[in-house]
């Protein structure tokens, strides 16, 4: 283990070796959990559970069945293109009027400014039942519930707030005389906005993107109340499969999750130390 | 700078020059503002309104709630003979239209056992000539069933008919009117209890991921970077993954052949497997393990700014370890301590997936209750105010996470 100070007492070296101990059984609470599941997907049997053969390592008792059958259920690849589908659309919508938003936002010129992100961020702060139940009783009257239209725009909703809170960090340090040195030196604000700001801001703006899609992508309740069967995402079908037949291709489908999940924190923590790498100057 | 240095036309010049930058950064939120305000703020407004708006038994029989306007129950009396005769002929149409059940339903709630009575006395109706029940309506009602001539029966068509009700929330609350109009609480004690168990649940799990989240985020930023960077990514990965791949693996866990207890039984620790999925444990122990990085990512960045030679002064100067942690490190890490408690307590309390999957009957919260309402019972006016009772509390803690942390200081990742 580490080296102490040598004024501690043997005691005080006891306390905090118990505190690290501590600290590693945490993080095995917080890693095994989504760790298990990945074996089990290759169970040979329909359990959930490891079976004697498994924990022998005998390969027989190991087997890609459970994946096969994700390819062979209709239901499994209607969901899994729905949920992309949904979350291209919904991330598209949040993305677009997030990052407009938090330029305006961030520029310190806007009356009732925090009232105004009060609300921006609600969507991400109200229990997603409420807002489930309200979006089925307004949608129903605009006659889009049940549609693909209701799924994206529910889901770009409670997209938007992510956007505007990465989006506004990356634009904390920004510094406005650019955008008046370009707009002097006679360029138009399109071509400004795309040529000065965007570069500086784009690491927040793809991990606003990120965080949007992945909230549409992981979004249950709201495709509980508003979708169709035929509007069915993957969470959703993990959820009824949870519910009515538990049987181990939703543990396939949950490895899968979990390697596209691996990939988007790879993402993410790539971005952000670009994003700290410009906003230090260092680019 | 005063104003007396500046001509006249250069101040108006400068508050033009404003007010143009203020009215671009309205140009840039407002399609954000408009978006939220169509797909988000009308159908929380909405939802608002059903809880005390209720057409339908309104919908039902219009005329005869128009005539019922006039007559009151304390007069002791039935309502006119003509206002009889109007609802024999709407209850007839109903019947045909194979809508008195609803009707029945509807009044059965102000005067249980009122559904038999108006289910039966439609199916006798059905054949019944116009004609005759324009003028004899009320004589062939009290030769179906005696109940008609009593004025509760009236009373209570009357009061279902309500547009604009509270009734709702009275449920909510556990509440009820007696026919004199006093309110006292019902019998059974429901979505009270309900309420406070998920505070309860809402407050163990605020207060499980304080007491494990607390020494992991000590160590993480007491860590040298990379170890600090390598052992984030543990904490991380469950951030980033599926909320129903990390419910999936509890199941996994936790059931009767699950993982813990085949292993602890192999182990020779138990020899019954323990009842653990299903429980108001499961519930507690799976959100924890969900919400902990919402604790422990604000915690570490606060603990990051935590000069260490203050703790160590203190022990340099003699105190003990123990009440130099409590009175020198803890009050320095309060301010990521209630963000990240504040937001564990205000995601879990409203949680729906996960007591939903592994909490059996148990372990259910408050959402359970609304989302039953909406989908199993339809009784979609109470859920409505079962919800906005929720978004009541929900709003007084997003109120006081604004005040104590400011809504703009959050951050993600």
């Amino acid at each position: 283990m580490a080296h102490y100070p040598s004024y501690f007492t043997l005691w005080q070296k006891l306390g905090l070796t118990g505190v690290k101990l501590t600290a590693w059984l945490v993080l095995l609470f917080l890693i095994l959990p989504i760790l298990v599941i990945i074996p089990l997907s290759f169970n040979a049997e329909p359990y959930f559970t490891f079976t004697d053969g498994m924990l022998a390592l005998d390969p027989d008792a190991y087997s890609l069945r459970w994946y096969q059958q994700i390819w062979h259920d209709d239901k499994w690849l209607l969901s899994i293109k729905n949920s992309f589908y949904i979350g291209f659309m919904a991330t598209l919508i949040a993305t677009v009027l997030g990052t407009t938003a938090a330029i305006g936002l961030s520029s310190g010129q806007l009356p009732l400014q925090r009232m105004i992100m009060a609300l921006l961020l609600s969507p991400m702060i109200v229990p997603l039942i409420i807002t489930a139940a309200g979006m089925f009783f307004f949608y129903s009257q605009l006659d889009i519930a049940g549609s693909y239209l209701g799924v994206i725009l529910a889901h770009a909703a409670l997209g938007t707030p992510f956007v505007v809170i990465t989006v506004n960090a990356a634009l904390s340090g920004f510094d406005y005389s650019l955008v008046r040195a370009s707009l002097g030196l006679g360029a138009k604000p399109v071509y400004t906005f795309f040529k000065v700001i965007m570069p500086l801001i784009r690491p927040g703006v793809i991990s606003g993107a990120l965080f949007a899609f992945v909230t549409s992508f992981d979004e249950v309740i709201v495709v509980l109340f508003l979708a169709g069967p035929e509007q069915r995402t993957i969470p959703r079908q993990m959820f009824s499969g949870l519910r009515e037949e538990i049987n181990p291709t939703i543990l396939a489908v949950a490895t899968l999750l979990v390697l596209v999940s691996a990939l988007l924190l790879l993402t993410m923590e790539y971005l952000r130390a670009r994003g700290e790498r410009i906003r230090s100057g260092q680019y | 700078m005063s104003n007396a240095e500046l001509t006249a036309d250069e101040v108006r010049q400068s508050h033009r020059h404003i007010r143009r930058r203020k009215v671009l950064a309205v140009m840039f939120v407002a399609p954000l503002l408009l978006f939220i305000f169509v797909t988000f703020v009308a159908p929380i407004g909405t939802m608002l309104y059903r809880s005390f708006y209720h057409p339908t038994v309104a919908e039902l029989i219009p005329d005869t709630l128009a005539e019922l306007d006039d007559w009151t129950a304390d007069s002791g009396q039935l309502p006119p003979r003509e206002t009889l005769n109007i609802f024999t002929l709407e209850l007839k149409l109903l019947a045909n239209e194979r809508l008195s059940g609803k009707l029945a339903e509807e009044i059965n709630r102000a005067l249980p056992g009122a559904s038999s009575l108006i289910k039966s006395t439609a199916r006798r109706l059905r054949r019944v000539d116009d004609a005759e029940l324009q003028s004899q309506g009320a004589a062939r009602l009290f030769e179906v069933r005696d109940d008609w001539q009593q004025v509760e029966v009236w009373q209570a068509i009357k009061k279902s008919g309500a547009v604009f009700k509270t009734d709702f929330y009275l449920t909510a609350l556990d509440l009820e009117r007696t026919p004199a109009g006093e309110i006292v609480q019902r019998d059974t004690q429901i979505y009270l209890q309900l309420y406070w168990k998920s505070l309860k649940i809402a407050f163990y799990i605020t207060a499980l991921t304080a007491l494990i989240g607390f020494p992991l985020a000590w160590y993480l930023a007491n860590a040298s970077t990379r170890v600090a960077n390598t052992l984030m990514i543990l904490v991380l990965l469950p951030f980033w993954t599926s909320l129903l791949v990390r419910t999936t693996a509890w199941i996994a866990l936790l059931q009767t052949n699950g993982v813990i207890n085949s292993t602890l039984i192999s182990l020779f620790i138990i020899d019954q497997p323990l009842e653990m999925l299903y429980t108001e444990f499961a519930t507690v122990i799976a959100m924890t393990h969900i919400l902990l990085p919402f604790m422990v990512l604000p915690l570490y960045s606060v603990m990051k700014g935590i000069d260490p030679s203050y703790f160590r002064a203190a022990l340099s100067l003699g105190a003990r370890p123990v009440p130099a942690f409590i009175r020198i490190y803890l009050p320095m890490t309060v301010p990521g301590l209630s963000a990240g408690a504040l937001l564990v307590f205000i995601i879990s309390i409203g949680y729906y997936i996960t007591p939903a999957l592994v909490g059996g009957t148990e372990g259910q919260m408050i959402s359970n209750l609304i989302a039953f309402h909406m989908q199993s019972s339809n009784n979609w006016e109470l859920a409505a105010a079962l919800g906005s009772l929720l978004l009541l509390l929900i709003t007084v803690l997003y109120w006081l996470y604004d005040r104590l942390v400011g809504i703009s200081n959050l951050k993600l990742g």
